[in-house]
């Protein structure tokens, strides 16, 4: 089904001691150089990072746990999820919960209920808010509920064989009934505008730059947490079963192997990190509503990861920042050719680069000025 | 000739001494005034003016024309004295008579109140159905008795007489009730039934009791067998364009196994190709207006197609047997073709309008009308299905079609250019998307996003159905769509549609190859 061949050796290549000064470097900038040049340094000094483009760099952070969560699927396993947002939003919902709690008495309304349950005419919180006002409880919540959904999902759908583009076209339908669900104002979340208007988190307000750079860092430490799980996993036997799924799934059963619970399992994986990325994504941007959950926001994410390349774990990170990267400078300057990119760009990757941009690096024929470091030769 | 002079002698024989139409009436119709229109129609029912007809048709019909000078009746360029309709020269100042819709309903009305002199027994009781669901005064109830007592046609007699009987349930007498109760037993109306629920509620003799539970009984069996036609008539509307909508993914994805995301923007370039035609229309054939979708559906259909020739040549070609990647270029391909349209043509919907023709109801009973544009968009889907299925089961180009899906290097084998077929088969599903653009410019929104409205549909159909299936999609479709009705009236329109989704879902899990599988060596 895929014609793009596994990359072992970039990925192996992305860890090796050059890849952990790479990382160790990203860790630093996360950690020490962002929040010193952000809240140390003066405003107008040349070293300043602005509160824009650290909340701009936290929801990149997230966009890139959502390419990493589809490359483990996609790239790795062959899956091809076009219902990945349904988990993100999830996520994002059940936190949002949490954050809609901690505004308290300080909504238009001044009243124990979210403005849009006052305005509906609600006297109390429906059965499943209950327990959100506890903060541990919504962030196992953000994780564990998309993750039970997708595990229901995919034990069903994974169960019956169901593969390749009808995989794909019932996770579209499955995003699809969701976001007409969620549009419903009798949901219970918020309807057409979903969840905004936070005021603060555990405490703390939102909208000062120490909150913010905390959330900035938590997101890139999960990041990098979650690449590290994820190349644990690519590596291990669980990922060598699934790179075998992805070229030949029925000689994969043919030699013995249960092949459901090794796709259920990475399945499920990849919808609690897009849970994860949604709970980090939600306070960060300050809202969340059911547009999140469009086919289209779904697509996007498999965008990205084969604009960075899929299979290669670092690849759908890079196409994850490159594309929404382009897509703020883009819809700042000249908003009505973003489309046009966009699709031009997809086009054009699907057919000129099948590894991505990721694969130059790796294309035999490229220069060798555009290494970052320096070749192997190839086993083979 | 014979029949207006036989119609003017009964209207003279029946008819309380029948006043001519004057030039005061007229004056007063055209004023514009609302309420003077509406009392001027009231004295003309009262008065039985027959000799009006041909007037209101023509004020119904948005050909009267006023100046300071008079009122004129406008046809084809030719002016009619408003009065003795003898051809006369037009001012060159002439103003259009505003009738609002209230205004066009009680000239329907009034119509149909005089037509119950007419010498046709079907005229008669059409008027006499239209009269059934109208609000009845004093003066047309008077005109309703009169016209009871000298019918000779049975049916139309007993329609008379249910109408007569509905106000006939308010009366003091109780013969008189009982026997409004027993006449409307036959009634299909609901306007009927809320009044025998009113009624009931509040009467108090024992026997009329009986009577009015048995006729609503009755009704309410008849309304049911009304409003389950009805149902099933808008599940078949549904139906007709989910199948349009994904008759063209029928022979793109199901044939050629290509997954086109772009399928919703060439439906979306077939509604714009009949907008553009329609203004065209508009601006240089004004004239021949109503006959424009004759013209936009063969436009749409070529524009699709030239299209999809461009779209398969330049992506779709390198991608033959990669599913999953036609999926995502051609998604790219139909953010490009939608930002065009966007540029082109603005972000906002675009204004189609209905032909005449098409505008209108048919009207079966009191609670069963079925729109004209619902029956031709049916009667479309029809015949796109027609001219699909023989263009692949009975021609040559469909036979190199199937064989090149079928087994693409045997075709080559044996002399089928393969890569032209491909494109051909692609321009065919692109321009049947174009004609369901057509339909759909009918009957919804015009705008960049509309084809993003029908993709999920439209693969819906084309998965349940079964791929490789022109007949499963035409089963796929008609289940969807009249079980969507039925859901739709149990639960409302967004609910349906997820339970339809989850259906599916559900579904796919039972049968992963859809309803009609390929059986042997296909499967797979």
């Amino acid at each position: 089904m895929l014609h793009v061949p596994p990359s072992p050796t970039l990925a192996r290549r992305l860890f090796d001691r050059r890849g952990w000064c790479a990382f160790a470097l990203g860790a630093a900038v996360i950690f020490i150089v962002a929040p010193f040049a952000n809240l140390a340094t003066a405003e107008a000094s040349m070293l300043h990072l602005s509160d824009a483009s650290i909340a701009l760099a936290g929801k990149l952070f997230c966009y890139a746990m959502l390419a990493l969560a589809m490359d483990l699927v996609w790239g790795y396993a062959g899956i091809l999820s076009l219902g990945h947002g349904v988990f993100f939003a999830l996520g994002g919902y059940a936190f949002g919960m949490y954050l809609m709690r901690q505004i308290g008495h300080d909504g238009s309304y001044h009243a124990d209920l979210p403005d849009f349950m006052v305005f509906l005419d609600w006297k109390a919180f429906p059965w499943f808010w209950a327990f959100t006002d506890h903060f541990a409880y919504a962030i196992a919540l953000a994780i564990l509920a998309p993750a039970a959904l997708a595990f229901a999902f995919g034990f069903f759908a994974f169960r019956s064989r169901i593969k390749g583009v009808y995989f794909s076209i019932i996770t579209q339908a499955l995003t699809y009934a969701m976001m007409l669900l969620f549009f419903r104002n009798e949901t219970g979340f918020g309807g057409n505008n979903g969840f905004t208007d936070f005021k603060r988190i555990l405490d703390y307000p939102l909208a000062t730059p120490q909150t913010r750079i905390i959330l900035f860092m938590l997101s890139g430490a999960s990041l990098l947490l979650l690449l590290l799980v994820s190349r644990f996993i690519v590596t291990s036997k669980l990922g060598r079963v699934l790179t075998a799924i992805r070229e030949a799934e029925s000689r994969v059963m043919f030699c013995g192997y249960d092949t459901l619970s090794y796709k259920l399992a990475i399945w499920t994986f990849s919808a609690a990190i897009c849970g994860l990325a949604g709970a980090l994504y939600v306070p960060q941007v300050g809202i969340i509503n059911p547009s999140e959950m469009s086919p289209a926001a779904s697509i996007e994410i498999a965008i990205w990861t084969a604009v960075g390349g899929r299979g290669t774990l670092i690849g759908p990170l890079v196409g994850a920042v490159v594309v929404n990267g382009a897509k703020s400078l883009f819809t700042a300057a000249i908003p009505e050719y973003w489309l046009f990119f966009l699709g031009l760009l997809f086009v054009l990757v699907t057919l000129l680069l099948p590894k991505g941009v990721i694969g130059l690096v790796d294309a035999p024929r490229w220069p060798r000025i555009a290494l970052p470091f320096p070749r192997k030769e190839r086993a083979s | 000739m014979l029949r207006l002079i036989v119609g003017l002698a009964m209207a003279t024989i029946f008819c309380a001494p029948a006043a001519a139409l004057d030039r005061e009436t007229i004056a007063r119709l055209a004023g514009g005034d609302a309420e003077e229109q509406r009392l001027a129609l009231d004295a003309l029912v009262a008065k039985r003016d027959v000799a009006a007809l041909p007037f209101l048709r023509d004020l119904l019909a948005d050909h009267v024309r006023t100046a300071d000078d008079g009122v004129f009746i406008v046809e084809d360029d030719h002016g009619l004295d408003a009065l003795q309709r003898t051809p006369v020269a037009l001012p060159a100042e002439l103003e259009e008579v505003s009738t609002s819709n209230s205004v066009r309903l009680a000239i329907e009305e009034s119509i149909a109140a005089l037509e119950l002199a007419s010498p046709d027994p079907a005229t008669r009781l059409e008027s006499v159905k239209r009269l059934q669901s109208a609000e009845l005064d004093e003066a047309r109830l008077a005109l309703i008795a009169e016209a009871e007592s000298r019918e000779r046609d049975s049916a139309v007699r007993d329609a008379l007489r249910q109408i007569r009987a509905l106000s006939e349930l308010q009366s003091t007498h109780r013969t008189v009730r009982l026997a409004a109760a027993k006449a409307l037993r036959a009634s299909v109306s609901g306007r009927v039934r809320e009044a025998l629920k009113a009624r009931l509620s509040v009467e108090e003799d024992g026997e009329i009791r009986v009577a009015l539970t048995r006729s609503l009984r009755n009704i309410e069996s008849s309304l049911a067998v009304g409003e389950t036609l009805g149902i099933v008539f808008s599940g078949v509307s549904l139906a007709s364009i989910l199948l349009l909508a994904a008759l063209g993914l029928a022979v793109t994805y199901g044939l050629m196994g290509v997954i086109n995301m772009a399928h919703g923007e060439m439906m979306m370039i077939g509604a714009y190709a009949t907008y553009v035609v329609q203004n065209l229309f508009r601006a240089h054939l004004p004239d021949h207006f109503q006959y424009y979708l004759a013209a936009a559906a063969p436009v749409a259909f070529v524009v699709a197609a030239l299209v999809g020739v461009v779209i398969e040549r330049l992506v779709i070609r390198f991608l033959y047997g990669r599913a999953l990647e036609t999926l995502l270029a051609t998604w790219g391909v139909s953010l490009i073709l939608m930002q065009t349209v966007r540029t082109i043509f603005g972000a906002q919907n675009v204004q189609v309008e209905n032909p005449a023709w098409m505008s209108g109801r048919l009207f079966v009973t009191d609670n069963l009308e079925l729109p004209y544009n619902r029956v031709v968009i049916i009667l479309f889907s029809l015949a796109v299905l027609l001219l699909v299925s023989f263009l692949l089961a009975r021609t040559r180009l469909g036979l190199f079609v199937r064989a090149v899906t079928q087994n693409r290097t045997m075709a080559k084998c044996v002399g089928v250019d393969s890569s032209r077929i491909d494109t051909i088969a692609f321009a065919l599903g692109s321009g049947i998307a174009g004609l369901a653009g057509v339909a759909l410019s009918q009957v919804g929104n015009v705008g960049p996003d509309l084809g993003q409205h029908y993709i999920v549909d439209s693969f819906m159909v084309v998965v349940l159905g079964g791929v490789g299936q022109l007949a499963g999609a035409v089963y796929a479709a008609l289940g969807l769509g009249v079980a969507g009705k039925i859901f739709e009236n149990l639960v409302g329109a967004v609910l349906a549609e997820i339970g339809l989704l989850v259906f599916l879902i559900v579904f796919i899990q039972k049968r992963p190859q859809g309803l009609f599988a390929l059986g042997g060596r296909q499967a797979d």
